[in-house]
């Protein structure tokens, strides 16, 4: 255990260090850099599949301020699409290759002009002619093959145990099936870029959650070496996993400048990403459960079928919510997709328990109905010893702690017994619960820190802060390190010059990059220990105020520092065996309270008590921060989010804010968040667990729960809205 | 958004010379309008901002009703104090609409003459009737949530989707309008929109180039004054059904309904059949049910928004119910 971390800088709720920059409009976010820049707009595909027939241009390169129209025909030489790469954010992303549509919506043309109106207003002189062929939309159960693998490392098949058997001796069974919608995480930023050319040397400024892939991904896609590009995304307005990769915004603008041999933003409308950004996809999921009468679990079975983009494997897995939950004899699953002319269905907040912590959650809760148990006693009845998929040791396990608190917290023991028989007016009550469970994973980081003679710290990773709070919490963990002041500290992240790190995503960017960093001041320490004239080891030494002391013996890094030139370190951090050998994963438990209109069914969720074992906090405050996002996100995936896709076209039909329902202020109550601050020796160097998408899951299984309590429905098509309850 | 003249007259007068340019229109908090624009669903060459004309602001009329000038914000019109007081419901369905930042910015006349929310309507490279007639209209066979129930037609399903436009209409409001040539004239809130029939490109009976200069509102009615909106989310969110209820009880009896459905149709509702049913009748669950039964007998839906019948109708009997548990309260 790490006990050089006392908790004066670790842990505290320190506001934002980027804060003022951000609430000054000082931030530069990607479309904000002064760059004269020429500007590009994007003409759309109006069908899902088939060839270009013809395309006109010449009204549209006739338009006032236009500079030049990119299509297929003219377009920089770009590697076709998920070439150089197996990875799919480093493949390659080329667009505008040949007249080939594989999804509704796909760039077709760029159109560059001086100014976006210009551009806008341009783009709709583009005609278009299509071949079209019928496109492949929506799950289709009898079409579908298993996954290569599902996302989080699953694999798309588990067998542990026999399920045939453990379901005959089930005497009270469910069988399931649910479905969850289309989704998009809607960033507030949409995703732009700012590209430049020097030579054969690129730039690009734009929103991404990780660098080095983006990297790589530019150098497949144009064909040139790694070290001829430079990317950088100091400030990124929400990514939602939308980021992860590169997209239509950067590649279009990064070809666009090529053929202009000038910069070029594109930065993609609200409209344009409902179709041209990164979705969840819809999945139909089925799900077998089967218990003992005195509430054993016996058997689980988690199938589900959903779509990948033509090009672009990536499926999602909710079956990830049973892989660690719950003890049972035998524990199946099986994931299918099928290739579809649809967007880019990609990774989302808590991909997999986002979607599992409703759905399995709910049918744990049917389930225990059936026994007769209380959904909280059947769950801590079937508490488990060792990881239910694998049969691995868990790391940490304190999900009974966080339910036992959790219901404390919100009185539970007050909950209504029965479904629909509490009442307060025209509105039905219920209270729910669920879990939650997110994988805690690692990726390999590295770091560089140069403390100057001065005294003044810079601290050094192509890292992201994708508002979750990274540079804060990286000055908080370099401050604790070495006894420095915040103010003392430089934070510098997002260019891909730095050392390289895994970025954002997974919830692993924190214990990633923190980690590096750590290591990285552990190192320094040992030197300024050597030239403070120190013959222990610097872990004995106290690093406070700007002071190395051991015993009565103190020195003053000022006094180290000031005839050098300055001292640097490195750090660098991978998954160790703990990760191998190991199940790793946060914990929370969720419960809230919802008021169901009995004329308009209506939900309104009132309460939220949510308590998380997320390891070591950082930052009370961001952290709370992120779990408060958490349920915000619960809550709309719950009642609120869905794309309608038109089958008759493979478009979405409601792709604005307005009519695309993200849980709004009102919408979310109260919520009590609470934090066990165990840190998690097996986890990394300083405790950590992944934070960013916990809160997220299971939250959604509350208030489904929570609804059937208050009304005796259960909704196996979510989301919840009220016409499902009338 | 293609390139437009800007034109800011001074004056009314100024304003309607300047409206007959070439497929020119009158732009007021254009929160609606410049959208459109964006999406090229609206194209004109000229845009007539009406900000700089005066137009009165609040004023009493001679029959103790309120006069509202058309420039009037949602939000000032909203938090008026004679609104407040004796127009409640008004004030109520506009706080429902929009955002605050929204309602800073839109007015009064311009709220009547927001356009449709279809999808289809919206999105230029589906058929839409509204948008090209002729086209067809993508709503009927494909996704339909925000989509009438009431006074459809063959050629269109699209809602008109203003809060404040359906108190107004049972309100009895009444909208002063000079026509291009200068005429003046007065036209009913309830007449104001039109149903789609095989015209559904024309959204109301004002002709071209006509100005909306003010709303009245006739003599305070007194009673309970009560908008019920029901919505997918709590707040900015357009409504899927909601009434605007005006309800005096006297002696046990009903003396006087107002009712009018947002949501529902192509224009505020006025629901005449549900007033009549309730004329003198008690104000009993069983009668607020029969009036909603009568005032949707008529309705129809195919697609996904065929919920909203039953929601309509529940949503009646609440706000029904709601408005006369605080009548008999009061």
């Amino acid at each position: 255990m790490n006990d050089i971390i006392k908790g004066k800088w670790i842990g505290k709720p320190l506001d934002r260090v980027d804060g003022p920059l951000k609430v000054s409009g000082a931030a530069t976010y990607a479309a904000e850099h002064d760059i004269d820049a020429a500007i590009g707009f994007i003409v759309e595909a109006t069908i899902a599949k088939g060839t270009i027939a013809s395309i006109e241009t010449a009204n549209a390169e006739a338009a006032k301020g236009v500079i030049a129209v990119l299509t297929y025909e003219n377009a920089p030489k770009m590697a076709p699409w998920g070439d150089g790469a197996d990875d799919r954010f480093e493949q390659s992303h080329g667009v505008l290759v040949d007249g080939t549509i594989r999804h509704y919506g796909q760039p077709v043309a760029l159109v560059i002009a001086e100014t976006l109106e210009q551009a806008r207003h341009a783009a709709s002189l583009v005609a278009v002619t299509y071949d079209e062929q019928a496109p492949a939309l929506g799950v289709d159960r009898a079409d579908s093959e298993l996954a290569e693998g599902l996302d989080g490392g699953f694999e798309p098949t588990n067998r542990r145990g026999d399920f045939d058997r453990a379901w005959a001796e089930s005497d009270l069974t469910v069988d399931l099936n649910y479905t969850t919608p289309h989704m998009i995480p809607a960033a507030m930023e949409p995703h732009s870029a700012i590209a430049e050319w020097d030579g054969e040397r690129l730039t690009v400024r734009n929103s991404l959650q990780v660098i080095a892939s983006g990297v790589a991904c530019l150098a497949n896609t144009f064909g040139i070496d790694e070290e001829n590009i430079r990317v950088l995304s100091p400030y990124i307005g929400g990514g939602f996993g939308s980021k992860l990769g590169q997209h239509y915004d950067t590649i279009l603008a990064a070809a666009g400048a090529k053929k202009l041999n000038r910069p070029v933003k594109v930065v993609q409308t609200r409209r344009n990403l409902f179709h041209a950004g990164p979705h969840r996809a819809r999945i139909e999921q089925r799900i077998r459960l089967g218990a003992t009468r005195d509430g054993t679990l016996k058997a689980v079975n988690f199938e589900t079928w959903s779509t990948q983009a033509i090009g672009y494997f990536y499926t999602e897995g909710p079956m990830a919510s049973a892989a660690s939950a719950y003890r049972c004899d035998a524990l199946h699953w099986t994931g299918k997709t099928r290739q579809a002319n649809e967007t880019l269905n990609d990774s989302m907040r808590a991909p997999g328990e986002a979607l599992g912590g409703v759905t399995f959650e709910a049918a744990i809760d049917e389930l225990a109905e059936k026994v007769g148990m209380d959904p909280l006693e059947f769950r801590l009845k079937n508490e488990p010893t060792e990881d239910p998929a694998s049969g691995k040791p868990f790391a940490t396990r304190d999900l009974v702690e966080c339910m036992k608190r959790g219901a404390d917290e919100f009185g539970w023991a007050d909950r209504p017994k029965e479904p629909r028989s509490r009442r307060e007016g025209r509105k039905l009550i219920g209270y729910g619960m669920a879990s939650a469970i997110r994988g805690n994973m690692m990726q390999e980081g590295s770091c560089r820190i140069d403390l100057s003679a001065g005294g003044h710290l810079t601290v050094k990773m192509d890292m992201t802060d994708i508002g979750t709070g990274t540079y804060t919490i990286l000055t908080q963990i370099a401050a604790e390190a070495l006894g420095l002041h915040p103010d003392d500290i430089t934070v510098d992240l997002a260019d891909s010059d730095n050392p390289a790190t895994a970025g954002s995503g997974g919830s692993f960017g924190a214990g990633t990059s923190g980690s590096a960093l750590w290591n990285a001041c552990i190192a320094l320490r040992e030197k300024l220990a050597r030239a403070g004239g120190f013959n222990i080891d610097p872990d004995e030494i106290d690093f406070d105020e700007g002071t190395m002391q051991a015993g009565d013996r103190a020195v003053a890094l000022a006094d180290v520092l000031k005839d050098s030139d300055g001292f640097s370190a490195e750090g660098s951090i991978k998954p160790g065996e703990e990760h191998e050998d190991y199940v790793q994963n946060s914990y929370g438990a969720h419960f809230c309270e919802v008021a169901v209109d009995m004329d308009s069914c209506e939900i309104e969720v009132r309460r939220f008590v949510s308590v998380f074992s997320a390891g070591r906090i950082l930052n009370r405050k961001t952290a709370h921060s992120q779990c408060l996002g958490g349920l915000v996100w619960g809550i709309g995936g719950a009642i609120r989010e869905e794309l309608w896709m038109d089958e008759r076209t493979g478009g979405y039909v409601n792709r604005d804010l307005a009519e695309y329902h993200v849980a709004v202020n009102r919408d979310v109550p109260k919520c009590d968040i609470i934090f066990l601050e165990n840190p998690d020796p097996k986890s990394n160097p300083i405790g950590t667990k992944g934070i960013g998408e916990l809160a997220l899951c299971g939250a959604g299984g509350a208030v489904v729960n929570a609804i059937y309590n208050a009304t005796g429905k259960r909704v196996y098509d979510l989301p919840v809205t009220l016409d499902k309850l009338l | 958004m293609k390139p437009i003249e800007y034109i800011r007259p001074d004056s009314a007068d100024a304003a309607l010379d300047a409206i007959r340019a070439e497929n020119a229109k009158f732009i007021g908090g254009g929160t609606n309008l410049l959208d459109l624009m964006k999406l090229e669903v609206e194209t004109p060459d000229a845009l007539v901002d009406v900000h700089r004309l005066d137009m009165g602001g609040f004023s009493d009329t001679d029959g103790n009703g309120l006069r509202i000038g058309a420039e009037v914000t949602n939000t000032t019109l909203a938090n008026n104090s004679r609104v407040r007081k004796d127009y409640r419901v008004l004030s109520e369905a506009l706080l429902s609409g929009a955002t605050v930042q929204l309602r800073n910015r839109a007015t009064t006349g311009g709220n009547f003459l927001q356009r449709t929310r279809c999808y289809y309507f919206m999105d230029t490279t589906r058929p839409c009737n509204k948008r090209e007639p002729g086209s067809g209209c993508a709503a009927l066979n494909g996704p339909s949530r925000i989509h009438a129930i009431l006074g459809t037609s063959a050629h269109c399903i699209a809602t008109h989707p203003s809060d404040m436009a359906v108190a107004m209409a049972a309100l009895d409001a009444k909208i002063h309008t000079r026509k291009a040539d200068g005429a003046s004239r007065t036209v009913a809130a309830t007449e104001l929109h039109r149903l789609p029939g095989d015209t559904p490109q024309i959204d109301t009976v004002l002709e071209d180039g006509e100005l909306i200069e003010a709303v009245t509102l006739p003599a305070p009615l007194g009673g309970t004054h009560l908008y019920r909106k029901v919505r997918d989310r709590s707040s900015y969110a357009f409504a899927l059904v909601s009434a605007a209820i005006v309800l005096r009880i006297a002696d046990g009896k009903i003396e006087t309904t107002r009712l009018a459905l947002g949501g529902v149709a192509h224009k505020p509702w006025r629901a005449e059949k549900a007033e009549a049913r309730l004329a003198g009748q008690a104000p009993t669950e069983e009668n607020f049910q029969a009036a909603a039964e009568a005032e949707l007998a008529d309705a129809r839906a195919e697609g996904s928004h065929a919920f909203k019948i039953e929601l309509a109708k529940r949503t009646i009997v609440a706000a029904l119910r709601e408005a006369a548990d605080r009548e008999n309260a009061a």
